[in-house]
């Protein structure tokens, strides 16, 4: 028995609960901002001095012909993971800036990748996390390549889903330089190519450069190990597209997360936002290395509550947010990577096909059984 | 000179050259080759400078505003400063982690890459950056530096000797500059007999508050040419200053110190409402404190100093404050989460309207959307 039976209800729960639920993690944000100190900040600066140092060994390696090409491209793609992820999208999202560090602030930072940060944080930043999931408004739903909700419209182009998912994969960083370009809205219509004129520079910029250390200068050190370094540097570029795409995936696509219309969103609360953050987004359950090579974006369900608190704090909160969901009969949906990825590629499959049932959040709302809990 | 001994050697200068070299830039992107370089030592840098605390000399023991010298080994990336000249220094503060930036005199003589700088601070309770180097910062330690800055310098060197009569009118801290200067004429040859005199007048609130005092006797004992006045406890006067260097009006004069002693000061050199070309002062600018207010008013003018518009505060976000007037800051989200409208608060204090909480650091990145100015505030837009 649901205690919600007149009022108008949004996604399961009454209007003052919504603001009660607002209010509560409100409070958590609070304190956790009121903590922020030298432990994260030691705790980031560790993360980096990391990186820089797998990433130094790496290339230094492949000067060990044969033996020290695997432990180079895999001292190179943990560099490039843990440079893309834990540090680079954390901290352009300005979850450090509180620091002033300007090394580590998210209007200097730019990451290891061909995508230029300064581009990305107008899609993700703002686009994604402001309009997380409103298909029509979350560039992030399908990407503008796949078909991942009912809501999209169907068309022959779709049966490539699973092909594009795969080529994406492959191409991730590439995928995610080209995002900004919205090609999706040129081919509607919606958008033109001189629209697109004043990014040209600083992608190109940005692709000339990374292209450059790791496909020529790199290799040429090595002199005549060239061509091994060349295929290392491209390998450790491959693995961590393979493993970003897989986290981000999961983030936002496994069966139960639901999607919203423009409509429904119209003059949202904030207790609202944060609600269709929570309906929204999945987790990925793991140990603590996992996490820390997710970026923490295993915890999409805490990051996308508080995108801009250090992603370290996620895991402390994540019993808070827990219970929460508990309270207010709210799913919290988490299972291990291989379910959670396994989800997603049925979703891929289904959907290259017309039809298709929308998503529900499965939202029991405040009952007499999760007062008690 | 033990100086030299510190200069770049052959094999660093090559280093330094490397490592500033577009093939070093190429091979860091996009980080920057300083980000690689730290890790291995803090004291190695390509284009940053950074600084090692060498010591900490206390000069005062003044309750509440101590004093102390602070001797610096900057990095070889560091190019020297004229006398007069301040720099930005930077600390991760112990505690909260936050990196807290300000501009300090170098009071050290003028100086070429290679050689160690002073900064004499004076710590006061709300200037956290001063009161940790003057209190709790240790030697050893890692600075952040900026290169040297400021145009209220010593133009003149031995090698292009006049016999103007140079005066230094100082105040309290505002000593380091004119210090500063003075160190560089003495160590460089400066020789008063050549024609030209040097008048040092300094302002103090009582001898055990004076800085430099054992060294200033000495100069003051010596037969240099430099004529020393201290004086401890009492004002700033122009009869006082005619007293001792007669008509003061075309006197190449460097003012430093509180604004009091400024505002009188340029007073004096005022004549027929117009001030003195040979009179040239600095001072930093004061920290907007806002006035413990018991209403809930909103109170204070907010200015956008890039576009020179300003506006009596509402109490609105500043980022609405900046729509209404016309201006198109960008911006994204509205809720404080994507950082698009982070800018540069140059001083006033701000809330958080999200967590309430206020902050009234110089130079601070804030976000527009979730602030609203508590008193007056200037922005960088």
């Amino acid at each position: 028995m649901t205690t919600v039976t007149e009022e108008t209800t949004y996604h399961g729960l009454t209007k003052e609960q919504i603001e009660e639920l607002g209010t509560e993690l409100d409070a958590i944000r609070q304190r956790i901002i009121a903590d922020l100190g030298e432990e994260d900040a030691a705790y980031l600066h560790k993360i980096v001095k990391a990186q820089r140092l797998f990433e130094v060994s790496g290339r230094a390696l492949f000067y060990l012909p044969v033996a020290g090409w695997l432990p180079a491209v895999a001292c190179l793609s943990i560099s490039k993971i843990l440079d893309n992820m834990e540090i680079g999208h954390n901290v352009m999202h300005g979850q450090y800036d509180w620091m002033g560090d300007p090394h580590l602030n998210s209007r200097m930072f730019d990451w290891d990748t061909v995508c230029p940060g300064e581009q990305w944080k107008y899609s993700h930043n703002y686009i994604h996390h402001t309009f997380t999931n409103i298909v029509g408004k979350d560039r992030d739903v399908g990407y503008g390549i796949l078909r991942m909700d009912p809501d999209q419209k169907w068309h022959p182009y779709y049966l490539g889903n699973p092909v594009y998912a795969f080529l994406l994969m492959t191409f991730f960083q590439w995928g995610v330089a080209l995002h900004d370009l919205e090609v999706e809205n040129i081919v509607s219509g919606k958008r033109t190519f001189a629209d697109n004129k004043p990014l040209y520079p600083g992608l190109m910029r940005k692709i000339r450069r990374q292209a450059l250390k790791d496909y020529v200068i790199f290799p040429a050190l090595t002199g005549p190990l060239f061509p091994l370094t060349f295929l290392g540097n491209a390998t450790a570029n491959l693995v961590r597209n393979i493993w970003s795409f897989n986290i981000i995936f999961c983030g936002h696509f496994p069966s139960g997360v639901a999607s919203f219309s423009v409509e429904e969103t119209e003059d949202e609360s904030r207790g609202q936002w944060y609600l269709r953050q929570m309906l929204g987004s999945a987790n990925i359950s793991g140990g603590k290395t996992f996490h820390v090579m997710s970026g923490n974006l295993s915890h999409q369900i805490e990051h996308h509550l508080f995108p801009d608190l250090p992603a370290r704090r996620y895991p402390e909160i994540a019993p808070e947010i827990r219970d929460i969901c508990e309270r207010y009969g709210l799913p919290y949906n988490t299972g291990s990577l291989g379910k959670q990825l396994w989800s997603v590629a049925k979703k891929i499959c289904r959907y290259a096909l017309p039809g298709g049932e929308a998503e529900v959040a499965p939202v029991t709302g405040v009952t007499d059984s999760t007062l008690a809990a | 000179m033990t100086v030299l001994e510190h200069r770049p050697g052959p094999m660093a200068r090559v280093g330094g050259r490397l490592l500033r070299s577009r093939l070093a830039t190429a091979l860091a992107t996009p980080h920057g080759v300083d980000s690689y370089l730290t890790h291995f030592n803090p004291m190695w840098a390509a284009h940053e400078v950074r600084a090692r605390i060498e010591s900490i000399h206390r000069e005062t023991d003044t309750a509440g505003a101590p004093v102390a010298t602070i001797t610096l080994r900057p990095t070889s990336t560091w190019r020297g400063h004229r006398a007069g000249q301040h720099v930005l220094v930077g600390a991760d503060l112990p505690g909260s982690a936050k990196r807290v930036t300000r501009a300090f005199t170098i009071s050290s003589a003028a100086s070429v890459p290679g050689e160690t700088i002073t900064l004499t601070v004076r710590s006061n309770a709300e200037g956290q950056l001063s009161s940790y180097l003057v209190e709790r910062a240790q030697p050893g330690e890692i600075l952040h530096l900026g290169q040297a800055q400021g145009e209220f310098t010593l133009d003149e060197s031995p090698a292009t000797p006049t016999n103007n009569h140079l005066l230094f009118i100082t105040g309290g801290s505002g000593i380091t500059p004119a210090m500063s200067m003075v160190r560089t004429l003495l160590r460089d040859g400066y020789d008063g007999h050549a024609g030209r005199k040097v008048t040092f007048v300094h302002y103090a609130r009582s001898p055990e508050d004076q800085i430099f005092a054992e060294e200033l006797q000495q100069i003051a004992d010596a037969d240099n040419g430099v004529a020393v006045h201290l004086h401890h406890g009492d004002l700033f006067s122009e009869f006082g200053l005619r007293r001792i260097v007669g008509d003061f009006h075309d006197l190449d004069t460097y003012l430093c110190g509180p604004a009091g002693l400024v505002e009188l000061v340029t007073e004096a050199y005022t004549r027929d409402g117009v001030l003195s070309p040979k009179l040239r002062m600095e001072f930093f600018k004061p920290a907007v404190l806002r006035a413990a207010s018991t209403s809930d008013e909103p109170e204070g003018e907010v200015t956008f100093t890039r576009s020179g518009a300003s506006v009596a505060n509402d109490g609105g976000t500043l980022l609405e404050q900046a729509e209404a007037l016309g201006l198109n800051p960008e911006s994204g989200c509205r809720m404080g989460i994507c950082f698009s409208c982070a800018r540069t608060k140059s001083s006033g204090t701000v809330r958080n309207v999200l967590t309430g909480e206020e902050s009234s650091l110089h130079d601070e990145e804030i976000r527009l959307c979730v602030s609203a100015a508590a008193g007056d505030c200037h922005i960088d837009l």
